[in-house]
């Protein structure tokens, strides 16, 4: 009988193909949506997480000012006693290391190129997780001579240098002469659209005496931290916060000028921040969805009164009620899973394009091709079982007579 | 009244049949006891004035409609005790419907509208096939089996109905003014294949009509006014 059924359903659809596009247009766009926008969504949500844990395991910036992201211009700087100060005092802490950035343009041969300097001491590698890929970090003895060293980013290298090798090429970064003695492991771009690559790093020391002007020596940007294994966040991020109101002298009642950000913290937030917007947007999606099931009830419907003859037909020559009950519904069933399966494959095609358009990674999740498939299946049934029955309760002699 | 016993049992036996339509006021009284029997193998026309019941007691013949009260035997079977589901299985098994106005399916094959009925019977595809091009050749429509309604002629079209009723090898074939839609000549046409039928393969046929002239093709032509048996040219026990 399903089976007869299903047959019946085909042969209507076939007979109708351009109805029965229109019909399941709704349910297309609806899966289609749906799929797309948590494929995106989960690729946006992956691609947060990895890029926030890319800048450091469990990484603790400190920087000045309690905004995050403005330092305003009346805060005062840290020193390079500061970070000195909190590796002595906060026990937990693994190491510290102090960062100052600049925007520089730096000259090779012919080719100059505008990018961030990082000025830093060798603790900056492990606690950012940058690695070298050809070559060697500054170390220790460079920071406290100031030597003019650097290690360059991967964008860098590729705009100046080609496919010359770098180390040991002597760059000019402003006014200053400087060598090349590492290339960075290439990281990508950053959570917040930046390239990771495009730029280059040396001894803070160096930037601060040659590259900062006057006003620039002892003068520290922000203090990179990174924690013991097994420490807490919270109580990091506290104990820091205790040990700098004691270096910057603020009184009981003066509010924080240095704001202490956790980078596990931010990846969570961020996180479920992108998956609040997937679902949102996911239920959105199913809200059109349900409309396209709304759709196929409405022109079942109308195809149930416009086929009254022809159900009458069928009840006289002796189709069972429940067989045309059967049919309609197959038919509908079949064609919102004929809508559903063009929907994945629309859906395919716009995430993986969308993914790629957005720099995003394209995770295919077959769970959701799946539930969204499921639910459009449903919907068939929901939305044509009232179309359906309507016409398996038809009266032969009535629906005969109907014109 | 036949004598059980001696004449064989007929195909149709109807006891006071009568169908009320309608409660109170609007009560109107359709059939008022009708008695008729239908031998196997007889060409029957049913005959009256419009709102004479003949449509209503065509369609409880025809099991889509129940008497109000009465008996109606078809085939040995007390038929209206039947519940919508076992009539509708009577439909599918014994009975071969055509009508006026055709009732072809739209925009579909002959064979396709030939095959209807033997998909509901759940038979295989090849032998359905077999079965509907056998009765399409039997109406003399080989050739066609690929059109549509829209691309026959009425009297074609009627044939293809008349290849769906027969196709199921049917007790009986219900005819609903089957010539009203035609011309003169299709008419002659289409009553001289009816009639064929009916000599050949010995279905039984009622048919409803208004015409005299297409009556005349039938063995018998029994005459409804008022809800009531007017005349019946072969009366019960002359069969």
């Amino acid at each position: 009988m399903l089976l007869n059924a299903l047959l019946l359903a085909l042969r209507e659809i076939r007979r109708n193909l351009m109805r029965a596009f229109l019909t399941v247009l709704g349910i297309v766009i609806g899966v289609a949506a749906v799929i797309t926008m948590v494929t995106v969504g989960q690729g946006a949500t992956d691609a947060v997480t990895a890029q926030v844990a890319s800048l450091g395991s469990n990484l603790i910036i400190v920087r000045p000012g309690a905004a995050i992201g403005m330092p305003q211009g009346g805060v005062a700087r840290f020193k390079m006693s500061d970070a000195a100060a909190l590796a002595d005092r906060v026990t937990n802490i693994e190491s510290v290391a102090p960062v100052t950035n600049r925007s520089v343009s730096i000259v090779y041969q012919q080719k100059n190129w505008t990018t961030s300097v990082i000025g830093t001491t060798p603790e900056y590698f492990p606690i950012a997780n940058r690695e070298i890929a050809s070559g060697r970090a500054f170390n220790t003895g460079d920071v406290r001579s100031g030597r003019a060293v650097c290690t360059i980013g991967n964008t860098v290298r590729k705009e100046l240098f080609g496919n010359e090798d770098p180390v040991g090429a002597k760059l000019r970064v402003n006014t200053m002469a400087c060598e090349v003695i590492g290339v960075l492991a290439t990281k990508g771009q950053s959570s917040f659209g930046m390239d990771q690559d495009d730029t280059i790093i040396l001894p803070i020391t160096t930037l601060q005496r040659r590259l900062a002007g006057r006003q620039g020596t002892q003068q520290v940007g922000q203090i990179y931290v990174s924690g013991k294994d097994g420490v807490d966040g919270d109580v990091l991020v506290a104990e820091i916060g205790a040990v700098m109101r004691e270096l910057r002298n603020l009184a009981a009642n003066e509010s924080d000028d240095f704001s202490v950000m956790d980078t596990r913290q931010i990846a969570q937030a961020l996180s479920s921040t992108t998956r609040v917007m997937t679902s949102l947007l996911g239920a959105v999606a199913g809200v059109s969805l349900l409309v396209g099931g709304i759709g196929i009830m409405n022109i079942m419907l109308v195809s149930v009164t416009e086929r009254t003859r022809e159900i009458g037909i069928r009840l006289a020559i002796g189709a069972l009620p429940r067989e045309v009950l059967w049919q309609f519904l197959v038919e509908a069933v079949t064609l919102s899973s004929l809508g559903g399966l063009i929907g994945v494959l629309l859906a395919l095609l716009a995430s993986a394009g969308m993914a790629s358009a957005m720099n995003v990674p394209f995770n295919f999740d077959a769970s959701i091709n799946l539930i969204a498939f499921g639910f459009a299946a449903a919907v068939g049934v929901v939305f044509g079982f009232m179309p359906a029955r309507r016409a398996a309760q038809l009266d032969p002699i009535e629906a005969l007579r109907h014109e | 009244m036949s004598t059980p016993g001696v004449a064989p049992e007929p195909l149709f036996r109807l006891c006071g049949i009568t169908k009320t339509y309608g409660q109170g006021e609007a009560r109107f009284q359709a059939l008022r006891g009708i008695d008729l029997e239908i031998p196997r193998g007889q060409f029957v026309a049913v005959m009256g004035p419009s709102g004479s019941g003949k449509s209503t007691l065509m369609n409880i013949l025809g099991c889509l409609d129940t008497p109000t009260t009465g008996e109606y035997i078809f085939d040995g079977e007390h038929v209206e005790r039947f519940n919508s589901i076992q009539r509708s299985l009577l439909r599918r098994h014994h009975h071969g419907f055509i009508f006026q106005g055709f009732n072809l399916l739209a925009r579909t094959s002959a064979l396709e509208n030939v095959e209807l009925p033997l998909l509901y019977r759940g038979m295989p595809r090849k032998e359905r096939d077999a079965l509907a091009a056998e009765a399409l050749a039997a109406v003399g429509l080989e050739g066609k089996f690929r059109n549509t309604p829209a691309e026959l002629s009425g009297g074609q079209q009627q044939r293809v109905a008349i290849a769906r009723a027969i196709v199921t090898n049917p007790l009986v074939l219900f005819a609903d003014e089957p010539t009203g839609n035609l011309d003169t000549q299709t008419s002659e046409d289409v009553m001289a294949l009816i009639t064929r039928l009916n000599t050949e393969r010995g279905i039984t046929v009622l048919m409803v009509t208004h015409e005299t002239d297409i009556a005349a093709h039938a063995q018998r032509i029994v005459r409804v006014k008022d809800g009531l048996i007017d005349a019946d040219s072969l009366p019960p026990g002359g069969a």
